[in-house]
């Protein structure tokens, strides 16, 4: 489903989190959102899933305006580690099987042989990579138009990355998901994404297609990120 | 399959190079099936749209066939077969040649390089 953006703003207390920010995002592709720490992209997402209100703006999923309820249509990865300790993983997805009625039981049990993960211990016994594979297991069996990912690799080792970058484009559903992972491991995913979308204290700085990068500029994603960065810098000296 | 991706390179330019030089190398016969897409994408940790574009782009150059329903075929045609052994190997020589030229090399001096190369190459097998 189509995910629109139009002029959101976002304030918490004094500070600016989001500037003006307008995206159009559009199923079947993989969008990156890269950004120096605190440069908006957590807020970003958590708008898209109506945890967080827009001061000002419209946020809008396939023309539905974006409220709390917008859940039933929205698989979000937090950065945040939200399980309960004591549960096992077998009794967490259950939890997510009772809230969310898109979700696959037998889709997550695949899923969880593929990342050996193993239903009956607890997850308090899980490692951070286990922790972390268990998080995109959950997100990824639920069967909804929009998967928003927060730093899904991060604290992850190369091997955990991998799995999950394999599992992403297994899973994913391209004929109908509208993909958007939020990341600093920009090397990592460049190959996964379609789009990569650069925010920079609240404000879009740039946008492109990565491919076109290549072929018409012959650079890395991590390279034209370096030398947008390198712009805005030089202009916060000047001022 | 590599991960590792050349900057200055579209990633579906350089699987299509891949693919190409499997075909070359015979590891892929004429009329084999080539993976689905999406099995493709995940061996080569990319984008499935990726693979789209290098399965059209290598439909475009006749390298590939794709047949309704079925998937995607390496050609049987050898015309095409031959010529693109032929660009792979013009390409070759085209980067070394360049190189050689950039190192200040005549013709002669090329000529009379890769000579000894390959004749003490021989003697090593």
């Amino acid at each position: 489903m189509t995910v629109e953006l139009q002029n959101v703003w976002k304030k918490y207390g004094g500070q600016t989190s989001v500037k003006d920010v307008s995206l159009h995002l559009e199923p079947g592709k993989i969008y990156g959102l890269i950004g120096p720490n605190g440069s908006g992209k957590s807020t970003t997402l958590k708008m898209m899933t109506g945890l967080v209100y827009p001061n000002a703006g419209e946020i809008t999923i396939s023309g539905e305006r974006v409220t709390r309820r917008i859940c039933s249509k929205v698989a979000y990865l937090t950065e945040l580690d939200m399980f309960y300790h004591a549960f096992t993983v077998e009794k967490m997805m259950a939890f997510y099987a009772s809230q969310f009625s898109d979700f696959d039981v037998e889709k997550a049990h695949v899923l969880l042989k593929e990342m050996k993960l193993d239903p009956k211990k607890k997850i308090k016994k899980l490692s951070k990579g286990n922790r972390g594979r268990l998080k995109l297991v959950l997100a990824l069996s639920r069967k909804t138009p929009v998967l928003l990912l927060d730093e899904p690799f991060s604290g992850l080792d190369p091997m955990v990355r991998e799995s999950i970058v394999k599992s992403l484009i297994s899973y994913i559903d391209f004929d109908e998901q509208t993909v958007v992972i939020a990341t600093h491991e920009i090397d990592e995913i460049e190959p996964l994404l379609d789009e990569v979308i650069i925010i920079f204290e609240g404000e879009v700085v740039g946008q492109t297609h990565v491919e076109n990068l290549r072929e018409e500029e012959g650079i890395s994603v991590l390279e034209w990120f370096k030398s947008i960065m390198a712009q805005k810098e030089r202009k916060v000296e000047d001022v | 399959m590599t991960k590792d991706y050349q900057v200055s390179k579209p990633i579906y330019i350089q699987i299509a190079d891949t693919i190409a030089y499997r075909i070359v190398r015979g590891e892929m016969l004429p009329g084999e099936k080539l993976p689905s897409v999406r099995e493709m994408a995940v061996e080569s940790s990319v984008n499935p749209n990726t693979i789209q574009r290098t399965y059209s782009e290598m439909e475009r150059m006749g390298i590939v066939e794709t047949k309704r329903g079925q998937g995607t075929f390496v050609t049987d045609n050898e015309e095409v077969l031959d010529d693109l052994k032929g660009k792979l190997q013009n390409d070759i020589i085209h980067v070394f040649v360049k190189s050689m030229e950039e190192l200040g090399m005549t013709e002669e001096e090329m000529i009379h390089g890769l000579k000894c190369f390959l004749g003490r190459d021989r003697d090593d097998r």
